[in-house]
């Protein structure tokens, strides 16, 4: 694939623009909270989309388009199993304690709730992941533009990196946040097209339906048994593992996705987000998996085009995205393409570093470092952390070598740090009793457990250092399984350990758990914009959504 | 900070008439889809949802 000097017009207007964006957020920057928190004044619809634009990483997109073409509309559930009903909870029961407890981050909720230990492993814990995204994402791009465009990896690395950290530096998060919703606005628009054209291409819906397998077209049907499907899992792996902890480990605990929603003017604004997100979240599939899907038809009618091989041989479909937009797009589309893909590489990455800087100058270095400098200190912190933590990044980079599917090895990262994590959460908000000591400990475990289960099992030849005791039919029902097991160690050992020590004073729990806070009033709030009808409604069009492609 | 509808939809009000001018002017054509302007019709949609971000923006503020 070649450019052409109009290509790289689309790109440097854009480059151009982002840089702009942040110059705009820095005149209301004056303290740390400000270039760390967008000092909670964010409006809501674009808190809403910058809640799942932080999602929508350069790995997202390639990923997602790899496992259409690998494991077919399936890979839908991602998104309507493993997103959305996540995001509803959040927005209707988790979101009085985080915004209302005044917490700056995540851990920093933990700190107050539970004590300073919890806050301690959470806040490391997460720095590092968000570290290792940030780095396993620059890869991804960097790997494919060399690939595709033949850019010299560092080059293009190092340049996109940079454009981030520019932009970031200078506006914190509000510039991240902003950039993030023209971001989103540019990854539909500069990807739809490749869906539409592709899909009819292929012959519309039924086209695609008649020439794959009936696998490849359900999302339910052939969940029965592991065996019957190309992703390996059976239906309760699947729920269980996916629907339920690894999607509301994510998306209620991490603090990336949750900064997003902290971020809105009020509290109403900031339950409304991931409500609101709900709804394009749904009709991401059609924009991403579809064309993926659509790239297998493709292939079966000898239209011309073909999913690259391997040098080792086997599809490799982390280019289905990156080839089919050169067999559909011409030059002038082609370089609104890349630079949807280059913006979804920014928004993660941004999303990531401002994540980052937040949780190491609150909850690492003010908490432990240096606790009473003024706030100008803290700022200064936050800045610095911002350049060291795209330097990390970039460091990082290098390490995802080692694994051929870049979607199953996030889950692998995610199975560890965000699994227990969302057991800690559901005891500390609903259950009074919850200790600092049971919380600690059963995180411990949980990540000691998700550790030993990696250890003892081997899919797709991954796993198994310890001993291979047991085999799983893929990566992804072995990453469903993981965390299944690492959220119920950690259930159990914070509800064994709680019961054997002291809890918190109900009088210190106010606005952290549930029982014990004012839920905020809704009389002012129009009834469509209210959370209760808000989720009502999201459910009935996802219902319609699993129903269409049962 | 001011309203982000206003430099959104600058952006793609500008990358979408340059898509379109291309696309009028140019013989460019994707090897899959020969008898579409994909030019064409992208840059269309990218300048009337920068032309929708625009007239949002100033609707409000007059």
């Amino acid at each position: 694939m070649t450019l052409a000097p109009i290509d790289y017009v689309s790109l440097i207007i854009y480059f151009a623009f982002v840089l702009g964006i942040g110059w705009m957020a820095k005149r209301k920057i004056a303290t740390s909270e400000d270039f760390l928190t967008s000092g909670r004044s964010v409006p809501v619809w674009i808190t809403s989309l910058a809640f799942i634009a932080a999602n929508l990483g350069a790995q997202e997109m390639i990923g997602m388009c790899a496992s259409g073409a690998k494991y077919g509309i399936m890979t839908a559930q991602f998104y309507w199993l493993g997103a959305v009903p996540a995001m509803i909870f959040v927005g209707l029961f988790m979101m009085p304690f985080y915004y209302g407890s005044r917490a700056r981050s995540v851990p920093e909720y933990l700190k107050l709730r539970f004590d300073e230990k919890t806050r301690g492993l959470n806040a490391i814990t997460f720095a590092i992941m968000t570290i290792f995204s940030s780095g396993i994402s620059m890869y991804a791009l960097g790997l494919l533009f060399e690939l595709v465009l033949g850019w010299n990896f560092t080059n293009s690395v190092l340049l996109s990196a940079v454009i981030v950290l520019v932009y970031t530096l200078l506006g914190g998060l509000t510039s991240a946040i902003y950039n993030e919703v023209v971001q989103f606005f540019l990854i539909v628009l500069g990807f739809a097209p490749l869906s539409i054209l592709a899909v009819e291409k292929a012959g519309g819906w039924s086209g695609i339906s008649a020439r794959l397998q009936p696998v490849m077209t359900h999302t339910w049907e052939y969940t029965t048994h592991a065996s019957q499907n190309p992703m390996g899992v059976e239906v309760f792996g699947l729920v269980a593992g996916l629907g339920f902890v690894l999607s509301f480990g994510y998306w209620c605990t991490n603090f990336l996705v949750i900064q997003r929603a902290m971020a809105a003017e009020t509290i109403h604004g900031a339950r409304q987000t991931p409500l609101f997100a709900a709804f394009p979240k749904i009709f991401m599939p059609f924009v991403v998996i579809l064309p993926g899907v659509a790239a297998v038809a493709l292939m079966s009618m000898s239209s011309g085009y073909s999913i690259p091989l391997k040098p080792t041989g086997g599809f490799n479909y982390d280019l289905v995205l990156t080839t089919l937009m050169a067999k559909f797009y011409p030059a002038g589309m082609l370089g609104i393409g890349l630079t949807a893909l280059m913006a979804s590489f920014m928004s993660g990455m941004a999303g990531n570093v401002t994540a980052f800087n937040t949780v190491f100058t609150y909850d690492l270095y003010q908490s432990y470092i240096k606790r009473d400098a003024a706030d100008n200190h803290y700022l200064w912190v936050g800045r610095i952390t911002t350049v060291a933590g795209v330097a990390l990044s970039i460091g990082t980079a290098f390490l995802a070598t080692h694994f051929n599917n870049i979607m199953d090895f996030l889950q692998l990262v995610f199975a560890f740090v965000n699994a227990p994590l969302f057991a800690t959460f559901l005891l500390g908000m609903f259950w009074k009793r919850t200790t600092g000591h049971g919380a600690f400990w059963g995180m411990v475990t949980g990540l000691v457990a998700g550790g030993l289960t990696l250890g003892l099992t081997v899919a797709e030849g991954k796993g198994g250092w310890i001993a291979p005791v047991h085999q799983f039919p893929s990566s992804m029902a072995q990453n469903f399984w993981i965390a299944i097991i690492s959220w119920s160690a950690c259930f159990l050992v914070t509800v064994a350990v709680t019961l054997f020590t002291k809890p918190k004073p109900v009088a210190e729990l106010h606005n952290l758990v549930y029982g014990v806070t004012d839920l905020p009033h809704e009389e002012g709030v129009r009834w469509y914009k209210r959370p209760g009808p808000l989720a009502i409604i999201v459910i009935i069009v996802l219902i319609i959504m699993n129903i269409i492609y049962w | 900070m001011d309203d982000l509808r206003r430099p959104t939809g600058f952006l793609f009000a500008l990358l979408g008439l340059i898509l379109l001018l291309y696309g009028i002017f140019s013989s460019a054509r994707a090897e899959l889809v020969p008898n579409v302007n994909v030019n064409f019709w992208c840059g269309l949609t990218l300048l009337i949802f920068g032309g929708i971000m625009l007239w949002l923006s100033y609707r409000t503020k007059s």
